[in-house]
């Protein structure tokens, strides 16, 4: 009897349509791409706004575009995806324990959102808002 | 005893004549407590004796009856024909060679395996009568749930990184890792780094966490692969900060 084992090819291309599981993680991926994008525009607002007084106007005004409004929504979309997806398994690699008893997952999930609340406040007031 | 007749799709493949595999169908009267292994131990045994496949324990402990059923890594065991459609789809389990029919090559999970030293290093080798190494029940908590790996290899099926990268350890082999390294009784971490935090150690992972999702025994390699992270950048920044630390 002969060995002559059998590799079965595997799709480079379509293999996150498998499943579920592997669309929710391409989707948490492909968030940086709407992260990275929203970046770029904040620096041109950074660089727009040095430019003076007009040229702020100016970017203002086209961040109000329906085309703007839509990728400021998506992109937001996909930062809260990303961001209660990777706070939901943060239990998993930051288990805590005490003793023999476990810290429950939603306080740890809750102790991120709680470090967010407070950063964006901090943030908020730095600002001057 | 309520039957039903479920047709079951199985990928056969026979290396001696077959250039690929191919499905072949079988019509199981099925009863209402089977599930798919009964169906395929039925094909085997009334209607089709050249059908291979590997089981054993029929009680989801061996670990080896591991099949893609309906496209999902499931324990073939622990998989009830009656939450199944009429037809059901039966591979080997995906991303590994195909030996025959259900069989696979898993050579590959076996060297690996092998490669993170998945067995108790201690500090210091003791006699039987100096008496039992001591753990407390906190101690044993915190890598227990690692030690419930049966090495079914579900998880290498399910995951997608091992699919495009062989090289890739995988989640079993970095789970049993993190699990001897939890352990108080091991002092066998540095022996493992080399391994498993290298670059197709933990950090090909990029937490699909599929791995976690078909484990029969809940294991969560995917946590333990994102624990081991974590540990092995505290370990690298530590090293900055105290180059000469004894690891």
């Amino acid at each position: 009897m002969s060995r002559r084992p059998y590799r079965r090819a595997v799709s480079t291309t379509s293999w996150w349509l498998a499943r579920p599981r592997y669309i929710r993680y391409m989707a948490r991926e492909v968030s940086c791409v709407f992260i990275g994008a929203y970046t770029a525009v904040v620096v041109v607002g950074l660089v727009r706004l040095s430019d003076g007084a007009a040229a702020w106007g100016a970017f203002l005004e086209s961040l109000q575009a329906p085309v703007s409004v839509a990728f400021h929504l998506l992109a937001l979309a996909f930062a809260l995806y990303h961001t209660v997806t990777w706070f939901n398994v943060t239990p998993k690699a930051m288990p805590v324990q005490f003793g023999e008893a476990q810290l429950p997952g939603g306080v740890i999930i809750g102790a991120h959102y709680t470090g967010w609340a407070l950063v964006s406040a901090l943030v908020l007031f730095l600002a001057g808002v | 005893m309520n039957e039903r007749h479920v047709d079951l799709e199985i990928l056969r493949y026979d290396p001696e004549t077959d250039e690929e595999p191919a499905f072949q169908t079988y019509r199981v009267p099925c009863q209402e407590d089977w599930v798919v292994l009964d169906a395929v131990n039925y094909v085997k045994d009334v209607l089709d004796r050249t059908l291979s496949y590997r089981w054993s324990c029929h009680m989801a402990v061996c670990g080896s009856c591991g099949m893609m059923i309906n496209g999902e890594p499931m324990l073939s065991c622990k998989a009830f024909v009656r939450d199944m459609p009429d037809r059901i789809r039966i591979e080997p389990l995906a991303n590994f060679p195909i030996e025959r029919d259900l069989v696979v090559v898993t050579d590959d999970f076996m060297d690996k395996l092998a490669s993170v030293k998945p067995y108790l290093i201690p500090r210091e080798e003791k006699a039987i009568e100096d008496g039992a190494h001591v753990q407390t029940p906190a101690q044993l908590k915190k890598f227990k749930q690692y030690t419930l790996c049966i090495n079914c290899t579900l998880c290498y099926a399910a995951c997608p990184q091992y699919a495009h990268d062989q090289n890739f350890t995988g989640p079993a082999a970095l789970a049993l890792a993190h699990r001897y390294n939890l352990d108080s009784q091991d002092v066998g971490r540095g022996a493992r780094e080399d391994v498993v935090a290298s670059n197709a150690g933990i950090w090909e992972c990029s937490f699909v966490g599929a791995c976690s999702d078909v484990c029969p025994h809940e294991v969560d390699p995917a946590g333990a692969i994102q624990q081991t992270k974590i540990a092995s950048t505290v370990d690298y920044f530590m090293g900055l900060l105290t180059p000469e630390r004894d690891r």
